[in-house]
């Protein structure tokens, strides 16, 4: 059984346009993704596609003029507002994006501690200090004065000392040189491992591919394909949707052609497939509204035309 | 790194002792020139009423005497070698050296300053966290509404609305004055003297927690909005423990800074308030001293008041300096 299942989530904001008028923004709709133990779902796509908004519906974190609908369960119960709030750095950490997160006058040591849950937060935050090769005076330092590599790995030890069964890292690895994504990297290898649930989400494909079991795709606020790592090979002929296989094709170290286009904007959504105005393969069938999110060839994938 | 950060706190101190005296020499020459320039007679204000028993050739004979009839410049020497040897000259009014004036005047206003100073901070901090935990209720909106409200009253209005409910009307406390009339100096208690005090302090502090309380409801709005509050979140802390942890410590040294800062509105405040309630303090000798021309005791006044303030922008940045770790706790370790 999964430990995390998210079902058509639609996450909207009201915006006011012109004067009084106000509009729908939806910029998570129809999302379905699900989390199971032991495993690494990477979640990728470009920036603005709703990534981390979903990090934080999860978490129940989300700004109060947000609007949620859909289901989400954690461990098959249905997760509600007080769920969320005791489940919070207990069950589910979130590793966030940068050291903006870290309270500024706070020694990072006391911050760490903060999270412990399961034994004595000293030894705790000690621990997991030295097991990710953090010095012993780092702790008693302010956020101000971590390097990158230390901030990140900081930001990883709250989700360690947590004890949690699930981690959502967000975009744990921007501005950070190889030998340190390479080093956090297997740091959520390794907890994944040890029986955590681990939702890593990022733009960073190629990482993301070093260590992720499976693979989300979004594109506008939704996932368009849910795929084995293994299908990211080779000119994507595995993968399912013509987007993902864009993506894969969009690398440096692939066929580096872009795609022409751009995302469209939550405000002005296409009114069927998400994907069909800069798609090789529309046809006037994919204007009829969103495809349903269907299993194909052991993965999901949400368009008329795969196979 | 401990002897480091004493190097760099002692050049600190250094440089901003530098910018006082500047600040000090610009003022002297500045207000000197101002009043050599105003329409004040020193003569005929030192003479007052007796002005018509004294003849032209007396009158030159004083000025002479002052000094009067040499180059500004020579006379701006004159006054600025007196005040470099502690001398501030006697005041015309009172007849009695300028510094006295100032210190005796000064022991009033500063209880009076200092009582207002901390009960609006406390209290505009308070209510400053209040309305911020609790934004957008019915909460936030009284304290706001009371805040723009205070924020715009004029202090001398203000205090004689007081002075009409309170002194007149309910009749709790004495109107106006320090000490009550007619009763001997020895025999004044500090009953009576804080009896005096509560109504031109209450003034003073019912208008300045409007500034403190607007600032740290901001400030405390943009903490819990900031990352790090969300991911406190994210990690389980809520309620009134994660003000404590994350909040406080955040907000606090701008609220302590802008109270420091805010000396030179106090010293404001208090010119108008004293005048209200003809307290004998610091303002309501400045007041007296600029209507009745006496010009070494306001010039006294003036750089007194530069003194004060600039002491309290000090206290605020040294405090900042040294309680904030980003300044205090250099990036080499």
């Amino acid at each position: 059984m999964s430990v995390l299942e998210v079902k058509d989530l639609l996450i909207s904001f009201n915006q006011y346009t012109s004067g009084l008028k106000q509009q729908q923004l939806n910029v998570i709709s129809n999302l379905t993704i699900t989390l199971e133990k032991g495993e690494i779902l990477a979640v990728v796509g470009a920036s603005g596609s709703g990534k981390s908004l979903l990090a934080h519906a999860i978490l129940g974190i989300l700004p109060s003029n947000a609007n949620v609908s859909g289901t989400l369960r954690y461990d098959g119960e249905v997760l509600t507002p007080a769920k969320q709030a005791s489940l919070r750095g207990s069950e589910i950490a979130l590793i966030p994006q940068s050291v903006n997160y870290l309270d500024p006058l706070m020694r990072v040591g006391n911050q760490v501690r903060t999270s412990a849950r399961v034994e004595n937060p000293v030894t705790a935050q000690r621990k997991v200090f030295e097991r990710l090769h953090l010095h012993e005076n780092v702790e008693k330092m302010y956020p101000f004065q971590l390097s990158g590599g230390m901030a990140r790995r900081t930001l990883l030890s709250t989700a360690i000392v947590s004890g949690a069964k699930v981690i959502i890292a967000d975009e744990p690895t921007p501005g950070l040189d190889p030998v340190v994504i390479k080093e956090a990297m297997e740091s959520f290898r390794e907890l994944a491992d040890s029986g955590c649930a681990v939702m890593l989400i990022t733009h960073d494909i190629v990482s993301a591919l070093s260590i992720a079991d499976k693979i989300a795709v979004f594109y506008a606020g939704t996932t368009v394909e849910i795929a084995p790592v293994e299908n990211f090979a080779g000119d994507g002929e595995a993968l399912r949707h013509p987007y993902s296989k864009a993506l894969w094709r969009a690398l440096p170290q692939n066929d580096f052609i872009p795609i022409p286009g751009a995302q469209p904007h939550p405000g002005d959504l296409p009114p069927g497939c998400l994907f069909a105005p800069r798609c090789p393969l529309a046809t006037p069938e994919c204007d009829r509204g969103q495809p349903e999110m269907r299993t194909l060839r052991d993965g999901m994938v949400r368009c008329i035309h795969a196979t | 790194m401990r002897k480091n950060a004493g190097v760099k706190i002692g050049s600190f101190i250094l440089m901003k002792c530098i910018r006082m005296l500047t600040l000090l020499f610009a003022i002297c020459l500045i207000s000197f020139l101002l009043i050599k320039n105003s329409p004040i007679d020193p003569v005929q204000a030192y003479i007052g009423a007796d002005m018509l028993k004294v003849g032209p050739e007396q009158r030159e004979r004083i000025a002479e005497y002052w000094g009067l009839d040499q180059p500004v410049i020579v006379q701006f020497l004159n006054w600025g070698s007196a005040l470099l040897k502690g001398d501030l000259g006697t005041s015309m009014i009172f007849r009695r050296p300028v510094s006295e004036i100032i210190g005796e005047r000064f022991v009033n206003s500063v209880v009076l300053m200092l009582t207002a100073w901390v009960l609006s901070g406390v209290i505009g901090f308070v209510m400053g966290v209040v309305s911020a935990m609790k934004k957008d209720t019915w909460i936030d909106r009284i304290i706001k509404l009371y805040c723009y409200t205070l924020a715009s009253t004029p202090t001398f209005w203000m205090g004689l609305l007081m002075l009409i409910v309170f002194a007149v009307w309910l009749g709790w406390f004495p109107i106006g004055l320090g000490v009550p009339a007619g009763v001997l100096a020895e025999d004044v208690t500090i009953a009576d003297r804080l009896q005096h005090l509560i109504l031109p302090a209450l003034t003073l502090s019912v208008l300045g927690v409007a500034n403190v309380a607007l600032h740290t409801r901001e400030k405390l709005i943009d903490v819990l909005a900031s990352d790090y509050v969300m991911f406190a979140r994210a990690r389980g802390e809520k309620g009134f423990l994660l003000f404590w942890r994350h909040g406080l410590r955040n907000i606090a040294l701008p609220a302590i800074t802008l109270q420091f800062a805010a000396f030179s509105e106090l010293f404001g405040g208090a010119v108008l308030a004293e005048q209200v309630f003809s307290y004998p303090g610091l303002g309501q000798a400045t007041v007296e001293a600029g209507l009745r021309g006496d010009v070494p005791l306001l010039l006294g006044l003036v750089l007194f008041s530069t003194i004060f303030v600039f002491a309290g922008n000090l206290i605020a940045d040294i405090i900042y300096y040294v309680v904030d770790p980003r300044t205090r706790e250099s990036r080499t370790i």
